[in-house]
Order: structure tokens, then C-alpha cells, then sequence
């Protein structure tokens, strides 16, 4: 039933390229809640969540030995939940696209087929087919209907996804050439030499780190995140981010265990350093969307720490921090470029504060202290049962790193008060001339509201009740063979 | 042997002569004989392809003067599709008042095209090489009325007068050393015995002869002048159809005849041999041909430079070898063939509309045509190697093949310098669909009225896009049929 994901994305994208220009968004909004449906159905069917379980699977191109192999455990069902829920609300905050809106619901639900793709494949061929068509709808997303500095950004972003795209593909090859089978299951399974794995995991896990926002190949992140429109960023943050961290597990943690072994310190530090860094830099920032920016990578520092600590918490903790962060990120960028960009043409923190925004748009207010209190892990949001998960687990590998992160934390927290209190609290009253009183700001419309209110419920369900998520991610962890018993 | 059964072996290529002279007399006796011209030359080459399918399954015919083997039944037919298209999309172009004229050389390259394709004997692949060299210099130098076609047609005569000389004496240097002109019996008298100086000689001026024929780097510096110069069917023969048969020639001579002088280009391990030579060809033509279309303005130029860098990926095939390699050669050269075929296309109908092909000219292509801009769209990201598009599995496939052959990954090196050229390359296609996509609301109008292609033609460049789609979704429809016809 999952891989109907797929292919009802990919009808949908078709279908909106085709259809009368008024229809596209109507086309659209039907195929992502298709697609949601499809994935909240499939994630609560009882099944047996640990075992990496084929769905679909047909002979490809016997020459290579690559075969259209689709299968879901629990991680696969959690990051299709994750999806499908990003696109709704994407496609409902991009509601008010009315330039070239065929083409823009083509590439969006480009990506968020692709996606769909990536993480319901069992054929490495197939995981890296879908993986780089992601790469290019972004492109046009991005420099087509994007703001600030776009062709720029979206140049930047591309190339950087291509990059570590190619990296890994060259991971793959290189296992190919070893085991003679591209089967993600058989490849997991293949005693792969070490000398191969000494050289193979890095180049591998790097190449799906850049896309994760690994420092120090995280640059193209925030610029990336901040010319791309509103639904472009959502789809960035909350999807195309994680395609790179479930890569990074799926594949180069899975295919080479010794290779893990040998350089997970390296990116444990990395990670630690990301966390730190990026949130030492969002605290300096102008612009909304940049301080939203880089709080994205810190925030992805914690699923590359939790990916590093090798027990089944930690790494656990690192899925559930992706499904978090997939939420809470879309929603920020949402209420950043759509609610406050689209009405007040500004992002500056500082003009912002001379708005009091909070008076004027108490629903975008009440959603971005939901948000950024999720973004800072208060209790009974998502992201404080994900981060606290992760360091628990980090706590067991490495326990100094906590320290640092403790650091990262307390600059997440105030960063986001930072610019929560900025752009929507701000006391800067009487030099306001951006936006005289004759032109009262739009109401927050439907669309605004139902999409805002699905993310919020999402990331409070999973913070109020986060056993629903790690009852089925977990006990695919385990079954992992590079996990020390 | 008779010479009726010689007749019947060779009578695809009979057929494309005959049609060529037919289309000549029209020209010659009528005069607005375009439609005319055309029509027959896609009967001739419809009617070539049938009598392909009738051949024999395989024949060897004077030492290997004729071959028919299922591999060469498919590179004929392939050539044949190619130069079908060619023709279709030259109609009505309007550089020459001589359209059947140039039709018929059109044709002639073909059975130039087909002879070489055909053959596994060193006087009939000279022979070949000269057939298709002849046409397509004239094909080149074609627009009489432009400086710039007579200059292209110049440089490509001179460059390739001067390689044709290399490769024949090269020929003649192996002919003397083995004392015979088939592949086959050149492969076992070098295997014989130690690769005296003057082989050695032989086969280094061979291939610098079909390395001008590929445009791989230091010898591609006639394709800029002949990709831009050239009326825009020229080049798209030249860029597609050329390239398929050179590759095909250039595997057969390299892996059958010259195998055992192989050597290795493998890292820490290179042996004297074509292997590392092939290997400083790939490596050259992959950095100069990337570095030199980030540059470019015009897209033929770009397209020119980045022909280069595709051979260069291409012969990575080659050096692998065997069955898989030469295999991933011969589909990663089809499959850009075809989408280089359609890029001209392309190009065509914007130099028609506007009277140019720089970036500037491409602004309003979104607006006038959008399945055009589409299908540019199909071919500039399956040039530079993204899914589901059929450059993605022919890279993919190439350098897998690449990494497989030898011990520990020794072409690695290769690969990894093929990866980062498709980094580079990425950013130039993309900047050409930037122009197209993203650019076009900035363009204002232009005076030129449009001429237009006819729906045939519009037709022509999507079934080429969709040949494109479809091999990237299903690569084993060609695949099978490569791996089936390999020995």
C-alpha cells in the first residue's frame, strides 16, 4: 500500500503540469493529502516493524542487478509519515502562488515524490535514483519563484546536492564492484574488506551528510533555505534535510559497519561543532529566515550526534529528531516567509520589532511561540523527547559531548527568544513607516490556518505521546547489525 | 563466394547509395525539390532499416571486410535513426537553395557511417573514416553565405586531413609489422611475441587519428569552430552520428586488435600500453572540455566543449574493457547521440526564431514553444547525469563498469575526476536552462519574425526527449540488446 505514495506523487505532479492553471493547486493539495493518507494509514497498520519488509519488487535492469525493490520497517514509515505531512502543509502555504502555478506544483511534488522515494527503497540504484531527482526540481523552485540573492542560492544549493550526490554514488559503485549486487538487504549482509570500509564509509556517509547540513559543508543551508519560497523551504528543511540523514543510516551506516566503527568520533565532533556553531551564529543574524536557517542545522547536529553514538537510544533518538525537526522547521519557515514575508515584505528582525506584528496577526504570533517553543525543547513538544533521547544516548558514547551541547542548547533557547521577541514582540514603538495604519495587514487565511494547525498538532502529539514514533522506530534499530549487543 | 551474396550482405548500405543518387538527380533536375528530396531520403533510409532486419544473423565476409553480426545489425540501424532524424529536422532550414544536395550528402555519410560500423579490417575502416570525413566537411562548409561555415569547414578539412594521414600511416606501420589487415589476425600476431617500436608507433598514430575523430582532448580543436560554424544539421550529425560509429570503430580496433598491447592504466600499476594512453586522453578531455564550457556564452559552443568531456567520459569504458565496458560504452554513446540530436533540435528552431543561439537568444523560447523548452529541459539534465533521464544510468553503468575491472579499484582515480567534471558540468546545463526558465520574464521582444519548425519537426524533438526519458526509466530496452549482440 505504501508505494502508492509514489506513485500517486508522481501521477499528481504530472497532472498539475497538464491541467487549466486555476486547477494546479486544487491538483495538488488532493495528491499531497492522497499521499498523507496513504502514509498515516500505512504507519498505523500493525505490522512488523523491525524487518526491512518488501512491498513491491520487480526485475529492473537485469545487466546491473538492480530491480525496482521498494520496503518499509518502521524508520521507513516514520520519515513517509513525515513526508507526506511537510507537503500538505507546503502545499496549503503555497496556496497564493499565482505565477506559473503548474509548473510550481510539478517540481514541488517532484520533490516530495522523490522523497517518498527515497525513503521506501530497497535497492541502492533506486534509492540513488530518487535521491538525485530531488536535486533539480529544487533548482527551479528556488530561482524561479524564490526572494533574496535566488539564482545565487539556488546554484549554490544544487551544486552542493550534487556534490554529495556524487560522493555517494561513488560509495555505491564502489560496494557494487565488491558485492556485485545493489540489494540494499544482501549489500548489509556482505563482509565488506576493511581497507574498502576504511575509505568507502567516509566518502559514503559525507556525501549524504551534505545534504543533512554537516559542518562545514552546511553553507549552502542557510542561503538555500532563505531564497527559496515559502513551500520551498518547508520541503528543505522539513523533508530534503532528512533524505540526506536517512542516507547516511540507511546506507553508508548499514553497508559498512567497520567503516562506522573507525570514524564515527570524527563525526560525533563535527556534530558537536555544527550544533554549537550554527547557534552561536543564528543569534547574529538580521534576517528571520536566516536565524530560521541556521537553527536548522543546529538542530540536524543533533541527528548526526545521535547517528554517531552507535547504541540503539542515541541513534533512535537521531530518527525522531528528524520527524521533529521535519515539523517544527516547516512550521517556522511558514509562518517566517508566508504568514510574516508575503504581508510585510520584510524579514529585517529590526523593522519587524517596530510592527507589533503580535497585535496585528495574533494567530501567526500564537503559532511561532508554539514553534519556537518546540524548536527549543520545552517539555511536551516533539523536540525536547528527540533531543533528550539523543543525549541520553550521547551520554553513553560520549559523555563530554553533552557538555558541549548543553552550550548549543542554551543558544538555541536564545536565539529563538531572540527572534520570537523580535519580529512579532517588539517595543519599538512610533518609527514605524513601513506600515501605515490605511494598509492593515491581510487576514491570516484558511489555508494558513488549517496547514499551521495540522504542524502544531503533529508536533505536540509526538512530544505529549512520543512512543507512537519510537515503538516503530526502534525495534528497526535494533535489527541493525552494527549495533555492539 | 559470389558476388550476388555479396550484394544481398551489403545491401542496406546499397540501398542508402541508391537513394543518395536518386536524391541527387531531383536536385539536379528540379528546382524546388525540397519536400521531394527529403521524402525519399527518409524512404531510402526506412527502406535500409527493413533490409537490415533481413540480413543474416552473421557473415564474415574477405577477411572481415563486410561483418554482419547482431552488433553491427543494431549500430546500422542506429546510425540509420540518427541520420533519419537529421534529415527531418534539416527540412526547411533555409542556409542553402540546394536541399537535395545536401540530403544526399547527408546520405553518403550515412553509408560512411554504416561501412565503419561494419567492418573488421583496417582498409575498409580507412575507408569509412574518409567516406564519412569527405561528407561531413562539405556537410560543414555547407551555408555558403556565412563566413563563419566556410571558416568551420576550413578548420574541420585541415585538422582532419591531418589526422586521416596519421591514421593511415599508423595503419600501414601495423600493416608492416603484421603483415595482414584483419582485426582478428592483428590481435594474434601482437599477441605473438613483445610489441616491437615501430607497433608501437603504429598504434599511437592510429589512435591519435581516431582521437580527432571523438574530439577527445588535445585533438577536439576543430569542434568548436565546427559545432558553431556549421549549419545546425551538420553539426548535429557530427556531434551524434560521427561520434557512435568512431566509438564502435574505436572499441573494435582497441579490444579486438590492439587487446593484447593493453598495458594498465590502473593506479600504481601502469603498464606501457593504449591503456594509459587512453587513460591521459580521458582524464585531458574530461578536465579541458568541462573547464572550457564553463566560459562559454553560445550554447553550440558549450555543447561543443562538452562533447569534449563526454568522450572523455566514454572512453573510462573502454579502459575497463570486456564485455561490460565496451557495453557501457557503446550505450552511454548512443543514449548522447540521441540527446544531442534533440538539443540541436532545439537550437535549430531558436536560430530559426531569433537568427542566433547565444544564451540571450534562448530568453523567449519558454514563452513560444513550452514542449521545445520542455524537452531542452530532458536534454541539458541528461547531459549532465541526473535521474530518471538516460545520462544518469549511462554514467552510472560506465563507471560501475569502470570500477569493477582489475584489482582494488584501480580506475578509481578516473572515476573520481569523471565525478567532479560532472560537478562542473551541472553548472553550465544548468545555466543554460536558467536562461530558459528562469530568465524569461526579464526578455523583452524581438524583431525577428518567426519561421518556425512544422509540426513534424516539433514532433521529431520530442520523440527524441521521450527516446531520452525512456531509456533512463528503462534502460534495458537498449541495454538488452547491446549485452545480447556482444559476443
Amino acid at each position: 500500500m505504501i508505494a502508492w505514495t509514489i506513485y500517486v506523487t508522481f501521477a499528481g505532479a504530472v497532472a498539475a503540469l497538464l491541467v487549466p492553471r486555476i486547477a494546479a493547486r486544487a491538483v495538488a493539495l488532493l495528491t499531497a493529502l492522497a499521499g498523507f493518507v496513504i502514509s498515516l494509514c500505512a504507519f498505523f497498520v500493525p505490522a512488523d516493524f523491525s524487518s526491512f519488509e518488501t512491498v513491491v519488487r520487480v526485475p529492473w535492469v537485469p545487466m546491473l542487478g538492480t530491480e525496482f525493490h521498494l520496503a518499509a520497517d518502521g524508520i521507513s514509515l516514520t520519515m513517509a509519515l513525515v513526508t507526506g505531512l511537510t507537503a500538505v502543509s507546503a502545499v496549503l502555504f503555497s496556496w497564493d502562488v499565482d505565477e506559473r502555478p503548474n509548473e510550481f506544483f510539478f517540481w514541488l511534488l517532484l520533490v516530495v515524490a522523490g522523497s517518498y522515494g527515497v525513503f521506501l527503497s530497497a535497492d541502492l540504484f533506486l534509492l540513488l535514483v530518487f535521491y538525485e531527482l530531488v536535486i533539480v526540481p529544487k533548482y527551479f523552485l528556488i530561482a524561479i519563484w524564490g526572494s533574496t540573492n535566488k539564482e545565487y542560492g539556488a546554484m549554490k544549493l544544487t551544486l552542493y546536492s550534487f556534490f554529495g550526490g556524487a560522493l555517494a554514488v561513488i560509495g555505491a559503485i564502489a560496494a557494487y564492484a565488491a558485492a556485485a549486487s545493489l540489494d540494499l538487504q544482501e549489500l548489509s549482509r556482505f563482509n565488506f574488506r576493511p581497507e574498502l570500509q576504511a575509505w568507502a564509509f567516509p566518502v559514503t556517509f559525507l556525501g549524504f551528510a551534505v545534504l543533512a547540513g554537516i559542518w562545514p559543508f552546511h553553507t549552502w543551508a542557510p542561503t538555500g533555505h532563505v531564497a527559496a519560497p515559502t513551500a520551498g523551504s518547508m520541503l528543505l528543511a522539513g523533508i530534503v534535510m532528512k533524505l540526506g540523514a536517512y542516507g547516511a543510516l540507511r546506507v553508508a551506516m548499514n553497508l559498512f559497519p567497520q567503516g562506522y566503527e573507525m570514524w564515527r568520533d570524527w563525526i560525533a565532533a563535527l556534530a558537536v561543532i555544527g550544533i554549537v556553531y550554527a547557534a552561536a551564529v543564528a543569534l547574529r543574524q538580521r534576517d528571520l529566515k536566516f536565524v530560521i536557517g541556521y537553527s536548522s542545522i543546529s538542530h540536524m547536529g543533533f541527528v548526526l550526534l545521535g547517528l554517531a553514538t552507535a547504541n540503539a537510544l542515541g541513534v533512535g533518538g537521531a530518527v525522531l529528531q528528524m520527524f521533529s525537526h521535519g515539523v517544527i522547521a516547516a512550521l517556522l519557515f511558514a509562518v517566517a516567509g508566508r504568514m510574516i514575508y508575503r504581508r510585510t515584505h520584510t524579514r529585517d528582525l529590526d523593522a519587524l520589532s517596530a510592527m507589533r506584528l503580535s497585535r496585528a496577526m495574533p494567530f501567526a504570533a500564537f503559532t511561532f511561540v508554539i514553534a519556537s517553543a518546540a524548536s527549543m525543547g520545552i517539555p511536551g513538544f516533539s523536540g525536547f523527547a528527540a533531543e533528550i533521547t539523543v543525549l541520553i544516548g550521547t551520554w553513553r558514547a560520549y559523555p563530554s559531548a553533552v557538555w558541549v551541547t548543553g552550550i548549543g542548547m542554551v543558544l538555541v533557547a536564545a536565539f529563538t527568544l531572540r527572534g520570537l521577541t523580535k519580529s512579532f514582540f517588539g517595543d519599538r514603538a512610533g518609527v514605524d513607516t513601513t506600515t501605515p495604519e490605511s494598509h492593515p495587514l491581510a487576514p491570516i487565511t484558511a489555508a494558513e490556518k488549517w496547514g499551521a494547525g495540522l504542524l502544531m498538532f503533529s508536533t505536540l502529539a509526538v512530544g505529549v505521546y512520543p512512543k507512537l514514533l519510537m515503538d516503530r522506530i526502534q525495534p528497526a534499530i535494533e535489527a541493525m547489525r552494527w549495533l555492539p549487543r | 563466394m559470389n558476388y550476388l551474396q555479396l550484394l544481398q550482405l551489403a545491401l542496406p548500405e546499397a540501398i542508402v547509395v541508391i537513394t543518395a543518387l536518386a536524391v541527387l538527380t531531383v536536385g539536379l533536375t528540379r528546382e524546388r525539390a525540397d519536400d521531394l528530396a527529403t521524402g525519399i531520403g527518409v524512404i531510402g533510409l526506412v527502406a535500409a532499416a527493413v533490409a537490415i532486419g533481413r540480413l543474416p544473423d552473421s557473415a564474415f565476409l574477405f577477411g572481415g571486410m563486410l561483418v554482419v553480426t547482431p552488433l553491427t545489425a543494431l549500430f546500422k540501424l542506429i546510425c540509420l535513426a540518427l541520420a533519419l532524424f537529421t534529415v527531418v529536422l534539416a527540412r526547411g532550414s533555409g542556409f542553402t537553395r540546394h536541399a537535395a544536395e545536401f540530403v544526399g550528402i547527408i546520405l553518403l555519410a550515412t553509408v560512411g557511417l554504416m561501412v565503419l560500423v561494419g567492418t573488421e579490417e583496417l582498409l575498409m575502416i580507412f575507408i569509412g573514416l574518409e567516406l564519412t570525413g569527405l561528407s561531413l566537411y562539405v556537410m560543414t562548409a555547407f551555408d555558403r553565405a556565412s563566413r563563419s561555415s566556410a571558416e568551420a569547414g576550413v578548420k574541420y578539412f585541415l585538422f582532419g586531413s591531418v589526422s586521416s594521414a596519421f591514421t593511415l600511416f599508423g595503419l600501414s606501420l601495423v600493416y608492416g609489422m603484421c603483415g595482414t589487415t584483419g582485426l582478428n589476425a592483428i590481435g594474434q600476431k601482437i599477441g605473438a611475441g613483445p610489441i616491437e617500436p615501430l607497433l608501437a608507433a603504429g598504434i599511437v598514430m592510429t589512435l591519435v587519428g581516431l582521437a580527432f575523430k571523438i574530439a577527445a582532448a588535445p585533438f577536439h580543436l576543430w569542434a568548436p569552430e565546427a559545432y558553431t560554424g556549421a549549419p545546425v544539421p551538420s553539426a548535429a550529425f557530427i556531434a551524434s552520428g560521427s561520434k557512435v560509429a568512431s566509438f564502435v570503430v574505436l572499441g573494435k580496433i582497441l579490444l579486438v586488435g590492439f587487446a593484447p598491447a593493453e598495458g594498465s592504466a590502473e593506479w600504481h600499476r601502469v603498464a606501457a600500453g593504449w591503456a594509459p594512453l587512453i587513460a591521459a586522453l580521458a582524464a585531458l578531455s574530461i578536465i579541458i572540455g568541462n573547464l572550457a564550457a564553463l566560459a562559454q556564452t553560445n550554447v553550440r559552443r558549450l555543447l561543443a566543449y562538452s562533447a569534449v568531456a563526454h568522450a572523455g567520459y566514454t572512453l573510462l569504458g573502454l579502459l575497463a574493457g570486456g564485455r561490460e565496458g565496451f557495453g557501457a560504452t557503446l550505450f552511454y554513446t548512443t543514449t548522447y547521440a540521441f540527446t544531442l540530436l534533440g538539443a540541436f533540435g532545439v537550437v535549430a528552431f531558436v536560430r530559426r526564431e531569433t537568427g542566433g543561439d547565444d544564451f540571450a537568444h534562448f530568453k523567449r523560447l519558454r514563452r513560444h514553444s513550452p514542449l521545445l523548452a520542455g524537452c531542452m529541459a530532458v536534454f541539458m539534465l541528461s547531459l549532465a547525469g541526473l535521474p530518471p533521464l538516460a545520462g544518469f544510468f549511462g554514467k552510472f553503468y560506465l563507471f560501475a563498469a569502470a570500477l569493477s575491472a582489475g584489482e582494488n579499484q584501480g580506475l578509481l582515480w578516473l572515476v573520481a575526476l569523471a565525478f567532479f567534471g560532472s560537478l562542473l558540468s551541472l553548472y553550465y546545463y544548468l545555466l543554460v536552462l536558467k536562461v530558459i526558465f528562469v530568465d524569461d520574464a526579464a526578455s523583452t521582444e524581438s524583431t525577428y519574425a518567426p519561421a518556425g519548425f512544422d509540426p513534424l519537426q516539433r514532433i521529431t524533438v520530442a520523440v527524441l526527449a521521450a527516446v531520452v526519458l525512456g531509456l533512463g526509466v528503462l534502460p534495458s530496452a537498449l541495454l538488452g540488446r547491446i549485452a545480447a549482440a556482444l559476443p
